[in-house]
């Protein structure tokens, strides 16, 4: 019998570069800033899908705008608070394309409240990106809805006083009460291991729009080192110590049809 | 374990330090040199290999700045081609 040599050599390979989908620009975001993280995620889903020429992005107000500036994708920004309404209308002239939107809690939960909840509600087609950092960032670290009880903010010096103010909204449990949602799910990117759920969902939202299965929706607990007076280390173990607890991570909604998606992979 | 590298894109970095605080070998460390915008940048100090490329840095990077090359056993007439390595020169503002 003949001996056969193989020989196995050691190469390079790259296993980790910047999304195609992202720009080569350097962002805005301050130092340590997650929404920099959640837009390299969608960015690599995106590339990862192979739909980049064929989604619209809608932008919102807010630090989170930026995002119609990082990612190369074709998109619309829409006045405070009404990207998913914009969105609806994208999506219903051009039903092929996948229409996402991309808002902070002040656009979201607090001008932009009415249009989510109707957005949802109405099960239109569309993916919405909501980063929640627990105040308005971008004017300087006010009172948000969805502040945590008893943080302090530059509105809420003393703390955010639930007697007087309420309890802060908890976004992806109401969108997930709502008959027209498909799919809600809450996430973090504070360790290796949140970081991975949060882009298995942000797949899992665009699969569920590119299936037709209705309004899909992700929120990301995003830190906020600048406004909250941390370092970008506090930032993340706050997130995991003391947001966790008041926003629970999880899936909230997976329709019938978003199942037999999930199970297909 | 597998040998690994990570290339630091010096003018996208911010110096917030997520990676120096994810490495499981502690090799980065922040420059005592500044960048354009004035932040120390991270850099690798790694002189006895002991970086195998677990991309956790890359990971948690907020700017897309890190870049992981680790070495992989091949079949040499298997081998797909080595991807170019890009690199990114800015121009003086």
């Amino acid at each position: 019998m003949d001996e056969q040599v193989v020989v196995v050599a050691l190469q390079e390979q790259k296993v980790y570069s910047r999304p195609r989908a992202l720009t080569a620009e350097t962002t805005n975001y301050c130092p340590g800033c997650t929404h920099g993280l959640i837009n390299k995620l969608i960015a690599e889903v995106i590339d990862e899908l192979g739909i980049q020429e064929n989604t619209i992005s809608v932008s919102p107000v807010g630090c989170a705008v930026f995002f119609y500036r990082y990612l190369v994708l074709d998109g619309v920004v829409a006045p405070h608070g009404r990207a998913p309404a914009v969105a609806t209308g994208i999506k219903r002239m051009l039903p092929d394309r996948v229409v996402i939107t991309y808002q902070g809690d002040g656009d979201m939960a607090a001008i932009g409240m009415s249009e989510i909840v109707w957005t949802a509600m109405r099960g239109e087609n569309i993916t919405a990106f909501f980063v929640n950092n627990a105040n308005y960032g971008m004017t300087g670290g006010q009172m948000a809805p969805t502040t945590l009880a008893g943080q302090v903010t530059t509105t809420s010096p003393q703390g955010r006083d639930v007697e007087t103010m309420g309890m802060p909204t908890r976004m992806a449990e109401m969108l997930a009460g709502l008959p027209g949602s498909a799919y809600v799910a809450r996430c973090a990117t504070y360790d290796a291991r949140t970081i991975r759920d949060a882009r298995n969902a942000i797949r899992l939202a665009l699969r569920a729009q590119m299936a037709g299965a209705g309004f899909s929706m992700v929120e990301f607990l995003s830190s906020c080192p600048t406004n909250w007076g941390l370092s970008p280390q506090e930032a993340l173990q706050w997130i995991k110590q003391t947001m966790v607890a008041y926003y629970p991570l999880g899936e909230f909604k997976v329709s019938e049809a978003v199942q037999r998606l999930k199970a297909k992979r | 374990m597998p040998k690994g590298r990570i290339v630091i894109h010096v003018e996208a970095c911010k110096g917030c330090q997520l990676c120096t605080s994810v490495c499981p070998s502690g090799l980065i460390r922040m420059s005592a040199s500044f960048n354009r915008k004035g932040y120390r940048p991270a850099e690798l100090v790694d002189p006895t290999g002991r970086c195998t490329g677990c991309a956790l840095c890359a990971m948690i990077c907020p700017d897309a700045a890190i870049e992981v090359y680790r070495e992989a056993k091949v079949k040499p007439h298997a081998a797909p081609p080595v991807e170019e390595v890009v690199v990114i020169v800015t121009e003086p503002a």
